[in-house]
């Protein structure tokens, strides 16, 4: 096969803007199919936005964001919830559905894109909830739940249907020590299990560097290093140092950018 | 300045048009009804649970009072006129009407489109909606569309419900503590009480109230900002506006049944 095959979210010169702020500018990345990657950035580099624009919420402004081939931009309505089938997104908080119970938050996909009868149904939900671990818990409701577990069931809940691709945002932001390395391994095992393309949006260098195969750092709107951890790891660009080893002050300035202190406390006005 | 207080009335005016094109077709993705029969119908019994019948209480009580308080004052009135054997018929008409549809309407705003507003407003915050829409299922037609005939449903039979204990309420008034002959009462309303004119009316009304009523609150909702001060700025604005668009709709459908329709 082609190499174009193996590639299956391509972005090529994206731009995107909110209120008239470039959150991102002639972006550029490849996303390979059967690998785990991992997009890293410090806090507000637009991450979420960027998975966002992978599921087509966001439409990019410039260049062309294509899934598995496809164009996001140039799909209806109709075609762009066809393609939605093929891909999950686990969202930061859950975004469990609070009125129906783990069990029906699970099932929701099932119910509503296949004619399964009840009984498979059942089955399947009850085999997803055991891989991760969370079998016991169907018949409690989401407000019920710990954060770890909450997101557990998301993650049990979109893979319901099989997907192809499933992004992560944010996976491990918030979690205890044990929660942490209980969704690492989780994730791998899925990964595997599975056959799918994953890929994590996070913050949390160490465990993101410890299951990915390939990692891209975002900052001031572009790709500024990627390439395997071991790559990221040698990486000489200051930024990239500044992040991975968490350095105060550097090209990332510690303060939000604001007129001169002294100036500003000195003049009344 | 002149021209600023000019281009500022025209950003407005747009601002309304495109609202009020946005509301449009809002409602028009909201009107579907979703695949297969069973599935949808359950979803529409569940919400005419969760908006009609938990409004019961609310409705049940305001209608026996509104009847109570109605032959009272209907009484001290009609009895300067020597006429107080009227009263059976100025309750039923004012209640069928009048009071049924729009007082029921106005609580049906404060507790189910409220309530509406709020819970899909957080259903957004919490991404829930987005979520959905993730998995491929539209939440326009999954979580919308079973609210929307849930309201257009409830409020019209809240509305009767309503006008019927009102008219039982008033009777007790009227008979027990006011001494009019039981029979006047109701021989009276039977025989000025007309079913097109004043119950179908009435219940049109009642449809009408119900759909401007959940829609605005199912609009208000999805556009609800994702944090704590939208949410309660859309609920505020549901009950409001709401409200406002029961009396003038009310004003609007009076004068165009009265008018011969």
């Amino acid at each position: 096969m082609s190499q174009k095959a193996q590639v299956f979210v391509e972005c090529h010169h994206v731009g995107f803007h909110r209120n008239d702020k470039a959150i991102f500018s002639g972006l550029n990345m490849s996303i390979k199919k059967g690998q785990i990657t991992a997009i890293l950035g410090p806090s507000g580099t637009g991450k979420t936005t960027l998975l966002k624009l992978f599921c087509g919420q966001l439409i990019a402004s410039t260049g062309e964001v294509q899934i598995d081939g496809q164009d996001i931009a140039e799909l209806n309505r109709a075609e762009l919830f066809k393609l939605r089938q093929r891909m999950s997104l686990l969202f930061q908080t859950g975004a469990l559905f609070t009125d129906m119970s783990v069990f029906e938050n699970v099932a929701f996909a099932l119910r509503e894109h296949t004619n399964l009868p009840e009984h498979m149904i059942r089955d399947l939900v009850l085999l997803r909830l055991d891989s991760v671990g969370l079998r016991g818990a169907a018949d409690l409701m989401p407000s019920q739940l710990s954060g770890g577990m909450a997101r557990r069931v998301a993650l049990a809940r979109s893979l319901a249907l099989d997907p192809e691709l499933i992004l992560y945002d944010e996976p491990f932001t918030g979690q205890d020590p044990i929660s942490m390395g209980v969704l690492v391994n989780l994730i791998r095992q899925v990964h595997e299990d599975l056959k799918l393309t994953s890929v994590l949006v996070t913050h949390d260098v160490k465990e993101a560097l410890s299951i990915a195969d390939q990692v891209f750092i975002l900052a001031q709107g572009k790709v500024i290093g990627s390439g395997s951890p071991e790559q990221i790891k040698q990486s000489d660009n200051p930024l990239v140092k500044q992040f991975l080893y968490g350095h105060v002050d550097g090209p990332v300035a510690f303060h939000y950018p604001a007129p001169d202190l002294a100036e500003q406390v000195l003049n009344d006005d | 300045m002149m021209i600023d207080a000019i281009a500022n009335t025209g950003a407005r005016c747009l601002l309304v048009c495109q609202l009020i094109g946005r509301s449009g077709l809002f409602l028009v993705s909201i009107l579907g009804w979703g695949k297969g029969f069973k599935a949808p119908c359950l979803r529409v019994i569940k919400q005419i649970h969760h908006i009609g019948v938990l409004s019961l209480p609310i409705i049940v009580v305001a209608g026996i009072f509104v009847g109570m308080v109605l032959a009272l004052q209907g009484y001290s009135i009609l009895s300067s006129y020597g006429s107080q054997e009227a009263i059976g018929q100025m309750v039923a008409l004012s209640l069928l009407r009048e009071f049924g549809p729009v007082v029921s309407a106005l609580l049906f705003v404060g507790r189910a489109g409220s309530a509406l507003t709020a819970e899909i407003g957080l259903m957004k915050t919490t991404e829930q909606l987005s979520a959905m829409e993730i998995m491929g299922v539209d939440p326009l037609k999954r979580v919308f569309s079973p609210r929307l005939w849930a309201g257009v449903i409830s409020l019209p039979l809240l509305a009767t419900l309503f006008s019927l204990l009102g008219i039982y309420g008033g009777a007790f008034v009227a008979v027990n503590l006011l001494g009019i002959y039981e029979g006047s009462y109701w021989a009276n309303m039977q025989g000025s009480v007309l079913f097109y004119d004043d119950v179908i009316k009435g219940l049109i009304k009642a449809l009408v109230f119900a759909f401007v009523c959940t829609w605005i609150a199912l609009f208000h909702g999805w556009h609800a900002k994702p944090t704590s001060e939208g949410i309660s700025q859309a609920t505020t604005a549901t009950v409001v506006q709401g409200s406002l668009a029961v009396l003038g709709l009310d004003f609007i459908l009076t004068a165009v049944m009265l008018g011969g329709f």
